[in-house]
């Protein structure tokens, strides 16, 4: 899918001159950079189960939709970058304390109380939205119509579906996990051609805007560049 | 089997701010001193380089320079019936690790306190009379002056080189910088920072309304600049990566930029990592430490270290806990209201408004983190507090401090967290949101404490630290105070909307959303040994030979960023030792 250009999307300003031959430069050399990775179907979950990577690949897709105008998580590799993020550190929960006596049906207020890792949260969790659906709809997740899906996502979001005070986080982790997705840096997997940076208007890791606080109103005219020194 | 080393003159706890000073200070005096870090080792390069610290991810977001729960937390609970529960993911507050502290990952915001915070309870009895102190306000005069502190806040300034506009330079006002300031012995060592539009904007609207805006002072260089130590700071370059991140430019003033090189270069001082202190040893009479242990990663073993000083310079919620494990002091006890070690922990009340305008593109990303303008004209010395019915102040302040994503787009209220809606929302109003905050003060309770908690253990089986706090309804007061002054300077800006997150009557703390890494008390300072937990000059009442550095040292939290005064104290502290203990060791008051 063809990213939006920089400028003349975003911003709506029409360069002129060397400025815009420049920019049609810039365009070109993000194809040249990096060849494509394999496309999401092709993609073997490191984590994830086939039933688990539809239901991410389902949720994904609604959470941050795709559009006429600009990529969504599906375009952004997010999924890829959930499946990542499993496997390691975050995942593992290994940075937070994890010892007992738990209380997962703790005030909220009090933070994390849940014996489990992400990567167990994400994976009973999906088992227990699957098991609704199933029950309600009579098909997993993923095989629901995408109306179908909005309205069960719609429901986990507003805690409307009960699940266990263990996984009561789950629909908040997926959520975060997912902007994560479409904002972190692309070495992490989502964030695909800095789709999420294109989106907003956020230049990556340039980190340099001394000469700028000086010009309020003038627009930043360079779009992002990520830790890797790929251009979008 | 314990492995004991060489003795040495000073063991200090903790490499962060107060421990780079204090090794500086007591180096040159030509003690033999060994710091003992228990997070890793910290230079600019590598760990701050370009371009790998600009990881939102990595830093931002899973907290990379910060301690893991895993391996030191706390419990809290919001009252003395509730059971405490740990902390086991950051949120509320971000505690530094390794070499450098808090110091390297701060925002480098660097104010003074008031003269009346000083000495806060006097003030109010003498302006208002004791009475409208609430039963279980236990606000407690500093027993330092800020006349006594001041030669020593200049110092530390100019060490890290701040940059701002002086308001005050011995009684004398001046254009432009904070009128309501305690009075400077001079100005500050570098020009004030650049201004985003949004300050810009905040600025001409307050003056507009009689107000008096200033630059924030900022530990942020804007000029190439030498310190005392021969330290250089380059100017900073708005990258927009400050808190939660080393500084990649070598602007940020922190340990790593104004001090550590030249004190790695002293022969006499020398310091070890991933050494962490488990309790500090008491002498058979209790009267003297002996010195620490600790843990040596490497090695595997506790070790012991004789030394004939012990410095607490970690960050103030190990230093509490390092008293409370190792006996300095009589714990606190809520109910009867004696004790002193863990007495008046307190944090920051702080509140904003937000402000949408489609017209302006902020550009978020081009940010520093002590950019922004200030008023100071609700501080605490310009509020009746018999009549506004609290105690307390705020700063209140505009400047975008970062545009970096995952941390946050500002929505106007109503828009879904997700979906289309959502999507076309952060499109929308990415660098188009300001915010107006108020930074305040919050008093010290009777029922706000730290304690050994009865259950949760850390990895080296010692008793968690328990963390007892809950917002009051005389910091709510003052919030929603601030509310009614900055709603009126939102609408002179006229945005296309604004929305506001006060505190309000009823709200209760909430560890998950991050509000502040401010958390100060529990190893306060004072002049009488059964209300404090150190002298005035931060020496333990009880071990004269153990000094606790550091925010644990304040009654109550004043309504500024606590660095300038955690910084003037140490050089304070610095001088009592240098001047009046090492030639005659015993109790200095």
């Amino acid at each position: 899918m063809p990213l939006p250009d920089w400028k003349t999307t975003r911003r709506g300003f029409i360069g002129g001159g060397a400025a815009g031959a420049a920019l049609g430069a810039m365009a070109l050399r993000v194809e040249a950079q990096q060849a494509e990775p394999p496309s999401l179907t092709e993609y073997t979950p490191e984590f994830f189960g086939a039933e688990e990577w539809a239901f991410v690949m389902a949720a994904c897709a609604l959470l941050i939709p795709s559009d006429d105008s600009s990529p969504g998580a599906i375009e952004a590799r997010v999924p890829v970058f959930i499946d990542l993020q499993m496997t390691g550190e975050f995942g593992a929960a290994s940075d937070w304390y994890m010892e007992g006596p738990h209380d997962p049906s703790a005030d909220p207020l009090l933070g994390y109380q849940s014996p489990l890792t992400p990567a167990e949260i994400y994976r009973q969790g999906i088992a227990a939205v699957n098991d609704w659906c199933s029950r309600s709809h009579d098909a997993v997740f993923a095989d629901l119509p995408p109306e179908t899906q909005l309205e069960v996502l719609t429901a986990l979001d507003a805690d409307e579906i009960e699940l266990a005070p263990e996984i009561r986080d789950f629909f908040n982790l997926l959520l975060q996990n997912t902007k994560e997705g479409f904002f972190a840096d692309p070495m992490y997997g989502g964030n695909h051609r800095m789709a999420g940076w294109l989106h907003v208007g956020f230049p990556g890791a340039r980190a340099s805007y001394l000469e700028w606080m000086d010009k309020p109103g003038v627009p930043y005219p360079l779009g992002p560049v990520a830790i890797s020194g790929e251009r979008g | 089997m314990a492995r004991t080393d060489p003795k040495k003159d000073v063991v200090i706890v903790g490499l962060g701010w107060t421990g780079a000073i204090m090794g500086m200070e007591l180096a040159n005096e030509g003690l033999e001193i060994l710091a003992l870090e228990r997070g890793p080792d910290r230079y600019t390069v590598p760990d701050f380089k370009y371009p790998d610290v600009i990881d939102e991810l990595k830093y931002g977001i899973r907290f990379g320079f910060m301690q893991k729960p895993r391996n030191s937390t706390l419990t809290v609970r919001r009252g003395l019936d509730e059971v405490a529960r740990p902390y086991r993911q950051l949120g509320s507050f971000l505690p530094g690790d390794g070499v450098g502290g808090a110091g390297i990952h701060w925002n480098g915001q660097t104010w003074r306190p008031m003269e009346e915070e000083f000495r806060l309870r006097s003030y109010v009895e003498e302006s208002f009379g004791a009475e409208i102190i609430p039963e279980d306000m236990t606000i407690q005069d500093w027993g330092v002056t800020y006349e006594e502190l001041e030669p020593h806040f200049d110092r530390f300034e100019y060490m890290a080189g701040i940059a701002g506009q002086a308001g005050n330079i011995q009684g004398e006002i001046q254009e432009g910088g904070n009128p309501f300031e305690a009075p400077r012995s001079r100005g500050f060592p570098l020009p004030p920072m650049k201004q985003g539009l949004d300050a810009q904007m905040f600025a001409d609207a307050a003056r507009g309304m009689g107000l008096h805006p200033f630059p924030r002072p900022a530990g942020n260089a804007t000029a190439p600049y030498v310190n005392e130590y021969g330290m250089q700071l380059g100017p900073c370059n708005y990258c927009g990566f400050c808190e939660r991140y080393g500084c990649l430019n070598y602007s940020k003033s922190s340990p790593q930029t104004c001090i550590l090189d030249a004190l790695r270069r002293k022969p006499n001082f020398s310091y070890r990592v991933n050494s962490e202190v488990l309790r500090v040893e008491l002498a058979e009479d209790r009267q003297t430490a002996t010195g620490v242990t600790y843990w040596d990663e490497e090695a595997q073993e506790e070790v012991f270290q004789p030394a004939d000083i012990v410095l607490l310079c970690a960050y103030q919620l190990h230093n509490v806990h390092l008293m409370l494990l190792s006996g300095i002091g009589q714990p606190y006890d809520p109910t009867t209201g004696e004790g002193v070690t863990g007495k008046n922990y307190a944090y920051q009340m702080n509140g904003g408004t937000t402000l949408f305008f489609r017209e302006h593109d902020f550009k978020p990303f081009a940010a520093a983190g002590s950019n922004g303008m200030s008023i100071d004209d609700y501080a605490i010395n310009r509020i009746d507090f018999a009549a506004e019915g609290f105690i307390g102040g705020s700063y209140i302040t505009a400047g975008i401090s970062n545009g970096q994503p995952i941390r946050g787009i500002s929505l106007p209220r109503g828009t879904p967290s997700w979906g289309p809606e959502w999507k076309a929302g952060i499109r929308e109003w990415y660098g188009h949101a300001m915010s107006i905050g108020s930074h305040g003060s919050n008093m010290s309770y009777r029922d706000c404490y730290l304690d050994l908690d009865p259950t949760y253990t850390d990895r080296h089986g010692r008793p968690l630290m328990r963390m007892t706090f809950n917002w009051k309804p005389n910091d709510i007061r003052m919030t929603q105070f601030m509310r009614s002054k900055i709603e009126p300077i939102a609408e002179a800006m006229a945005p296309d909307s604004w929305q506001s997150s006060y505190k309000a009557e009823g709200a209760q703390y909430d560890v998950r959303p991050y509000q502040t890494t401010h958390n100060v008390g529990g190893a306060i300072m004072g002049t009488d040994p059964n209300t404090s937990a150190v002298n005035r000059y931060l020496q333990a009442w009880t071990q004269h030979n153990v000094f606790s550095l550091g925010a644990g040292a304040f009654p109550q939290n004043i309504q500024y960023n606590p660095t300038g005064a955690v910084g003037a104290l140490a050089y304070w502290t610095a001088e009592a030792i240098r001047r009046d203990y090492l030639p005659n060791p015993r109790p200095l008051m």
